[in-house]
């Protein structure tokens, strides 16, 4: 099993759903945030191109975070999620540098924070809440083992980027351009 | 034009607009570990090479300084903790992949290390010296009797420690002005040549100043070298690793890096040594102190800048 995400850049509105669906359903503490919305604009004007990207942890398949933890509280399950586990963790933050997509967080309480692709309602059959709010539908979530998979299909189909992929990192956060 | 913009309204602490999470506790560790690491590895060579009359400040003076460096590291480490109780997780497990794993392992084997071999020299340095108990005077005739092989471990230990301190940085490939494997090298040339300058400072013995000075030289022009080798490769490097160096070229770190940390840290110094070789008056602490205090500067600009660096994407 290979959970992944892919992101519909030509659909995504930038209203930041996924971001307060997120918080709601993580308690993330006022100020934090586990995914965000980028806008990036290039070109010159009057030939400006905008791109808009809900972001999160990439749950790298080579995770310089996991790699670099001194305790092994950064660590990856079934499916390729990478959690912390709270009370291993004694923020050092060494994971923190050691992301190239400034992903992670130290939490308010002392220990490092991100996205867990939602893995208490995933192992339910769920999607990520991110995912089940978007008004736009951009967000796609799934197996990559699974061709039959959401994910799956619309990456077969479509054009995609992964961000920073000379990082080594090999990121399961897909970008449909 | 290229422009991002975090139009969820993105500003996490220490993480946004620039990374700075590591701020002073970090490089000043590195400093004391790299200091640590040079004043032990030359009390350790200069026993093993049977000069521990000539070489007193080195073999016994200087290594009653590291326990108290080391513990003022360890406890900028501590303090650098966010989820302070639980530290103690790093001695449940040993993860080779994590070079702050197996720096915390080596702190724990050198830092008792520098402590034992600093007691069995604390009655010959002050003979009024007396242990509270009688135990401990039997531990120390056995340390005494164990003093080459304590030596040997300090080097070896030392080593391990100098580079470390540029490993915990080099092995973050996120951050392009860390991300290369000269920077292991480089901080132990230069903890080791920190820890000689506090070693020349104390010492006052002619022949022992000369070794030293003679060995430093040595240390800082390696040093300098290693220096340009890692700007060269970075220019040499993906557009991140040249963004990276730019910032030692031009951009914001380029004053305080060439003028505080190799004019004043290592060529200024490294002048005045060469004329006090020479036979020229030079005030005995100034190159140290230069010395000591361009290391200092040297690991909080690396600190500063490689965090500004990063993957463009």
């Amino acid at each position: 099993m290979r959970y992944a995400m892919a992101v519909d850049t030509k659909k995504c509105v930038g209203c930041g759903d996924c971001v307060v669906a997120c918080q709601t359903e993580n308690n993330v503490p006022h100020g934090y945030c586990r995914d965000w919305i980028v806008e990036n604009v290039a070109g010159t004007y009057p030939k400006l191109e905008i791109e808009l990207r809900s972001e999160r942890c990439n749950h790298c398949e080579n995770s310089p975070c996991v790699r670099c933890c001194p305790t092994g509280a950064s660590h990856i399950v079934d499916g390729g999620i990478v959690l912390v586990t709270h009370d291993e963790c004694i923020g050092c933050g060494a994971c923190i540098e050691s992301c190239p997509y400034d992903a992670r967080y130290p939490h308010p309480e002392g220990y490092v924070d991100k996205c867990t692709f939602c893995v208490h309602r995933v192992s339910d059959g769920e999607n990520p809440a991110c995912v089940d709010v978007c008004p736009t539908s951009c967000l796609h979530f799934g197996d990559l083992d699974d061709p039959n998979s959401d994910v799956s299909k619309i990456l077969k189909n479509r054009e995609w980027k992964v961000l920073a992929p000379e990082a080594g990192t090999k990121p399961q956060l897909y970008f449909l351009t | 034009m290229k422009e991002e913009l975090f139009v969820s309204g993105r500003n996490i602490p220490h993480i946004d607009p620039f990374l700075h999470l590591w701020t002073w506790e970090i490089p000043l560790y590195l400093f004391l570990g790299g200091l640590s690491a040079g004043i032990l590895f030359f009390a350790g060579y200069f026993y093993v090479m049977h000069k521990e009359r000539d070489m007193t400040v080195t073999i016994k003076w200087a290594p009653m300084l590291v326990p108290f460096l080391l513990v003022i590291g360890l406890g900028a480490l501590f303090l650098d903790l966010h989820h302070k109780l639980y530290f103690w997780r790093l001695y449940t497990i040993i993860r080779l992949e994590s070079p702050m794993s197996w720096g915390a392992w080596v702190l724990m084997a050198i830092t008792p290390l520098s402590i034992i071999w600093a007691a069995t020299y604390l009655k010959e340095v002050f003979p009024k010296w007396k242990w509270p108990f009688a135990w401990l005077d039997s531990f120390e005739a056995f340390a005494i009797k164990q003093r080459k092989a304590m030596a040997w471990a300090l080097m070896l230990l030392s080593v391990i420690l100098g580079v470390y301190t540029g490993i915990l940085l080099s092995a973050f490939n996120a951050r392009p002005l860390w991300n290369t494997s000269i920077l292991g090298p480089l901080f132990l040339v230069s903890g080791f040549s920190t820890g000689l300058a506090a070693i020349v400072w104390m010492s006052k013995s002619k022949y022992e100043r000369k070794v030293l000075t003679r060995i430093d030289l040595i240390f800082i022009f390696v040093e300098l070298f290693f220096i340009i080798h890692m700007i060269m490769g970075l220019q040499a490097g993906s557009e991140a690793a040249i963004e990276a160096s730019q910032l030692f070229l031009g951009g914001q770190f380029t004053v305080t890096f060439w003028v505080f940390v190799v004019l004043l840290g290592l060529l200024f110094p490294a002048t005045l040594e060469i004329l006090e070789l020479r036979g020229y008056h030079v005030p005995g602490w100034l190159p140290s102190f230069l010395i000591l205090l361009g290391g200092l500067i040297f690991r909080f600009v690396m600190m500063d800048a490689g965090q500004l660096t990063r993957y463009l994407y």
